[in-house]
């Protein structure tokens, strides 16, 4: 409870630096139309003026607000100019992407963590993987599988999933080699075999270290489906909500699409926030 | 036929020869001959599927086909890194890795803006940064500088996080040891938590990397002068020139790896006391 009150005033800081920037950013707009109709603007009417433009370069709060107000609540969700019907695409793509992404980590996982081949020759990739800039990949990727007849969903699901699996391979080697020799020792002398080595003891030890990869894997995995809208003139989804926005300078658009994508984003990983404390708590581990 | 064959022959000879390898003693050489095969017979069984099944150079070039391209347009290829990685990735990792430092530091001298700022920059961390890019663009251009710009907010709040926490990384007993030897705030923390905090620092920078490289790219899909990477990559998948998109993500798989190598370089120059780092007798 110690925090609340200086994130409170971060928070107010940002809003404040927001309000002040729109009046920055906007005024030369507000300055060139009142030249062009002969008037100079006094500072109350400046501010006023850029706090309300129609394509203004950085647009207030309460614009951003007011649409998000408009296209979430205002329209019915099967309405094509409904936010809440794009993030919902969005969302599909990415939680898809995500639990094949967290099924694949998984399995890689095991084999590296039981085979030794394995871990000497997927290990390295697995990193190396993550060093190339896969994003880049993306339209590729989604030119190919419609091509071969692949189209809505499952294309950019493949790039969440591409993004996704990693924490989850790294987060869950470390998990499943987290119990140290005297435990794995017990289980031996307990005449345990290597599933119940697996279950009994492997298994639960790495929960701690699952529910954390599979936070960083939900962000990630919502940045590739988005990025999976961009290019390929996707017309659904709040990656096209941003290539269509900036194509068309609506920048209210763009800002209120970015916005969705961070609720969606924080409401999916406190999700699994919520998991990680329900599940370590019956388990006994918090 | 004869192609789908000699694929399999390779993937089982492959595999026989890294489990030969892993069942040797470990060492350096064989360490690095493992991942080696196993990239390797992965390309040959690539070109094999892809000469066996005839599937088409427009879905998926065959390996040999991209090398070719690769030879051919250097120049172009060198072009679109100079725009990409040196101008807009590298100059907005400088720029967005010396503020995240300087905030910081800011932040961990007073415990209010410590206070406010950690939990909200792991909330922004998490957040898709990468879609400011088509503000960013509009705001700054369609030039390098735009590029730049969006890489500045994709690495900061990362190393943000990750340098705090590594300034309180030192223990209590060693502070009280440099308050015993009067050293004042400054002394501490060139001395003592600069250097306690390298290892957190360099776990951003290396995350950083990455993440400067797919926010160059990417920004470029909003608008970009007529070279760079993303601008290549998404104007050749529309004249499905295949080959020289896969030519493009080469150049960015060697950049990427370059970079975040060089990286894990310093960091073994300058962190070589941690358990981490440590050669393994």
């Amino acid at each position: 409870m110690k925090s609340v009150l200086p994130v409170l005033t971060i928070v107010g800081a940002i809003f404040a630096i927001w309000y002040g920037a729109a009046v920055w950013l906007n005024a030369p707009w507000a300055h060139d139309v009142a030249a062009r109709a002969d008037r100079v603007l006094s500072l109350p009417e400046l501010v006023a003026d850029t706090w309300a433009q129609d394509k203004p370069k950085l647009p207030a709060p309460h614009q951003v607000a007011v649409e998000l107000w408009d296209t979430v609540v205002g329209k019915s969700i099967t309405s094509k100019r409904s936010l809440v019907y794009h993030a919902w695409i969005t969302l599909s793509a990415s939680l898809l992407g995500f639990v094949m992404g967290t099924v694949l980590g998984f399995a890689l996982a095991l084999g590296i963590v039981y085979n030794r081949v394995m871990d000497m020759s997927v290990m390295p990739w697995v990193i190396a993987s993550q060093t190339i800039p896969i994003l880049a990949i993306a339209p590729m990727i989604i030119v190919v599988l419609n091509a071969v007849g692949l189209s809505g969903l499952l294309p950019k699901a493949m790039i969440s999933m591409y993004l996704s699996f990693f924490p989850i391979v790294v987060g869950m080697v470390k998990g499943l080699r987290s119990p140290d020799g005297m435990q794995l020792d017990q289980m031996r002398t307990w005449n345990g075999s290597r599933m119940q080595e697996f279950f009994k003891l492997r298994l639960p030890s790495s929960m701690p270290y699952l529910f954390t990869s599979m936070k960083i894997a939900m962000a990630a995995s919502l940045v590739g489906a988005i990025v999976g809208e961009l290019p390929t003139g996707a017309v659904a989804g709040l990656g096209a909500r941003l290539l269509a926005g900036s194509y068309y300078g609506q920048t209210i658009q763009i800002w209120s699409a970015l916005i969705m994508a961070a609720a969606l984003a924080a409401a999916a990983v406190a999700l699994i926030g919520l998991m990680q404390r329900v599940v370590l708590k019956r388990m006994g581990l918090s | 036929m004869i192609w789908l064959v000699l694929g399999i022959a390779v993937w089982a000879g492959g595999w026989a020869l890294n489990v030969w390898l892993a069942g040797r003693a470990k060492s350096t050489a064989t360490s690095l001959a493992v991942p080696v095969v196993f990239g390797l017979t992965l390309v040959v069984i690539w070109e094999c599927l892809v000469r066996g099944l005839e599937i088409s150079p427009v879905l998926l070039p065959p390996p040999t086909a991209i090398g070719a391209r690769f030879a051919a347009s250097t120049g172009v290829l060198w072009e679109d890194f100079v725009q990409t990685v040196i101008k807009g990735a590298l100059s907005g990792y400088v720029i967005g890795c010396l503020a995240a430092l300087g905030v910081a530091l800011l932040a961990d001298r007073f415990v209010f803006l410590r206070r406010g700022l950690l939990p909200v920059g792991n909330f922004v961390a998490a957040l898709p940064i990468i879609g400011l890019a088509p503000i960013m663009v509009m705001w700054f251009g369609f030039d390098w500088q735009s590029k730049a710009a969006i890489v500045v907010v994709m690495v900061f709040f990362p190393l943000l996080v990750n340098t705090v926490q590594g300034l309180q990384a030192s223990e209590v007993m060693q502070r009280d040891l440099m308050r015993t030897y009067a050293a004042g705030y400054w002394t501490t923390l060139i001395k003592l938590r600069l250097p306690a905090a390298m290892p957190f620092i360099f776990n951003g920078l290396k995350i950083a990397t990455t993440l400067a490289l797919i926010g160059a790219i990417v920004a470029e899909f909003f608008g970009s002068p007529i070279r760079g990477m993303g601008f290549r990559i998404s104007t050749s998948v529309g004249q499905l020139a295949l080959d020289l998109v896969w030519a493009e993500i080469l150049v960015a798989a060697i950049a990427g790896s370059a970079f975040y190598g060089a990286v894990a370089l310093i960091e073994r120059a300058v962190t070589f006391w941690h358990p981490s780092q440590r050669r393994r007798t």
